[in-house]
């Protein structure tokens, strides 16, 4: 599979629905930050700077001997069109700046399966991400690391004893780790407890986002909870801290979906029961209102309210409403009007084969 | 008329949203309006705009809370970073640094920094294998060099000689990995 089939196909690795906890914890991603020493970070490059970096990058591709790395396929972003460029960030395969961003000497790299993926000159000269499905951080972790390593027996990182991997913001020194899992938490949300989870757990060093990373809102009770501290921990320190959290919050939701069940069964079962009604019959549905009835139905499965369907699915469908997907499927821009019909069809025909 | 999202209470806020050069309207009830966050988000614009990265960062300079206690530095630190030339100003306005080497050359301005984001100011993580011992190797030549301008001037050339002969290996050394 290479960028093209990326683009194409529905699912990405992260969505296959496998890995443990996977009721619950819809992926787990790292993701190293690293600079090449001798180059100003990327918000200085300027064209002729820029295609340096990018060159000396792409040669120690080419030159390298490892598999891990002859595996990855290379791309300058400007060669793609920007309704591709978003699906890539739909796909949570590249990040809205680097999809937006103009710059001739943006890339990216990604493997065969859309699991790894190397944003080029975003934010610092090198973003080494690995995302899987479920609670997988060590395996992302090792799989992030080989790459890395790999990398550097042909780069020259900018690197301090002292303060470890520098990074444009200093937010990001030290390991330039960030570790995070996407965690679905409906039970949660009823009980109004995300508030005070919130709460503890910045004081744990971890920070809690919105589906897309920084700024963006928590919709379809869906959570990215992540490392805030890069500096001054190991990153088996920081990969632990936060699944040892995230097992704990899996627990808590299960539980509180046990006590719903139990407690409300009625009122529960009629929720999850009209989501799924709405989904499979409605003629114009809005992402923000698509991604709320995912949830409804996506716990209504796992309680066993609703008939199975595979997690798969499901996650192929929380991207496939996104506005660029759904542009995709149609095989031309719509207007926001034409997208909610678009999206109730694709939904429906989804929720309906399954 | 009533609100768009809940379709049962009457829409009092109306909102128009010029997007791609789409005119987008929304009629809520206030109740949707705050659960959505639109009508927050649009009043809250200019409110929030002051909780930037940068910002907050530049919150942590001059202003009302001296960052460093007691005697201001001794060394004062350069205008502009050797490597890049970006200023410790355009730091705090943008939240990013300029390069690796702009850590050394405003050390101690960041240091607080770091303390106040991590808690912490050293790293325990994972060093890389080459670059990692480029940098090890540039630290021993440096601390040689300092223990050889001792020895001189301590008139023990006999160890200085010595030292000289340590760091010209070294440099060698570096030199050769360099060109790989």
């Amino acid at each position: 599979m290479s960028i093209a089939d990326i683009l194409d196909r529905k699912d990405v690795s992260w969505m296959d629905g496998s890995g443990p906890d996977s009721d619950i914890v819809i992926s787990s991603r790292v993701r190293l930050a690293r600079n090449l020493y001798k180059f100003p970070f990327p918000h200085l490059l300027n064209d002729t700077t820029g295609a340096e970096v990018m060159q000396q990058i792409s040669q120690a591709v080419n030159r390298s001997k490892d598999k891990v790395i002859k595996g990855l396929e290379l791309v300058t972003l400007d060669t793609l069109s920007a309704l591709d460029r978003k699906i890539l960030m739909e796909k949570h395969l590249i990040s809205p700046e680097h999809a937006i961003a103009s710059e001739p000497y943006r890339g990216l790299m990604v493997d065969k399966k859309g699991s790894l993926a190397v944003m080029i000159n975003e934010e610092d000269h090198l973003r080494i991400q690995c995302l899987l499905s479920g609670l997988q951080l060590n395996q992302a972790y090792k799989y992030a690391q080989t790459v890395d390593d790999a990398l550097e027996k042909l780069l020259d990182y900018a690197f301090s004893e002292k303060m470890g991997y520098l990074t444009a913001c200093p937010t990001n020194v030290g390991t330039g780790m960030r570790a995070s899992v996407m965690l679905h938490l409906p039970a949660m949300a009823l009980a109004n407890q995300i508030s005070s989870v919130v709460q503890s757990i910045t004081q744990v060093g971890l920070t809690v986002r919105g589906m897309y990373g920084e700024g963006t809102e928590a919709e379809g009770n869906l959570y990215q909870l992540s490392n805030q501290v890069t500096l001054g921990q190991t990153e088996e320190d920081i990969i632990n801290n936060l699944w040892v959290i995230t097992v704990q919050l899996a627990t808590q939701e299960r539980n509180l979906r046990e006590r719903l069940q139990k407690e409300i069964k009625y009122q529960i079962e009629d929720k999850v029961m009209r989501s799924y009604g709405l989904l499979t019959n409605a003629r114009l549905l809005t992402s923000a209102e698509a991604l709320s009835l995912l949830s409804d139905v996506r716990m209504g499965i796992e309680m066993g309210i609703l008939s199975p369907v595979k997690r798969e699915v499901l996650n192929q469908l929380i991207v496939a409403i996104n506005p660029s997907h759904v542009q995709k499927a149609a095989g031309r821009e719509l207007e926001p009007r034409e997208r909610d019909i678009k999206r109730a069809e694709i939904i429906k025909e989804k929720l309906l084969a399954s | 008329m009533y609100c768009d999202n809940c379709k049962e209470r009457p829409a009092t806020v109306h909102i128009t949203q010029i997007h791609n050069d789409k005119k987008v309207e929304m009629h809520l009830c206030e109740a949707c309006a705050a659960k959505k966050g639109t009508y927050e988000m649009n009043w809250g614009q200019g409110l929030t705009e002051g909780f930037t990265l940068p910002n907050l960062l530049s919150g942590f300079f001059g202003g009302a809370m001296p960052l460093v206690n007691g005697p201001v530095d001794t060394q004062p630190s350069p205008t502009s970073c050797p490597d890049c030339g970006m200023s410790f100003h355009q730091f705090t306005q943008t939240g990013r640094l300029g390069c690796g080497q702009c850590y050394d050359s405003y050390a101690s301005q960041i240091e607080p920094i770091l303390r106040r984001i991590h808690g912490n100011t050293r790293h325990l993580g994972r060093v890389p294998a080459r670059s990692g011992e480029k940098v090890r190797l540039q630290k021993t030549i440096k601390d040689l060099k300092k223990e050889l301008q001792d020895a001189v001037s301590r008139e023990e050339y006999e160890q200085a000689a010595e030292l000289r002969d340590r760091i010209k290996a070294l440099e060698r050394k570096k030199e050769m990995e360099e060109r790989g």
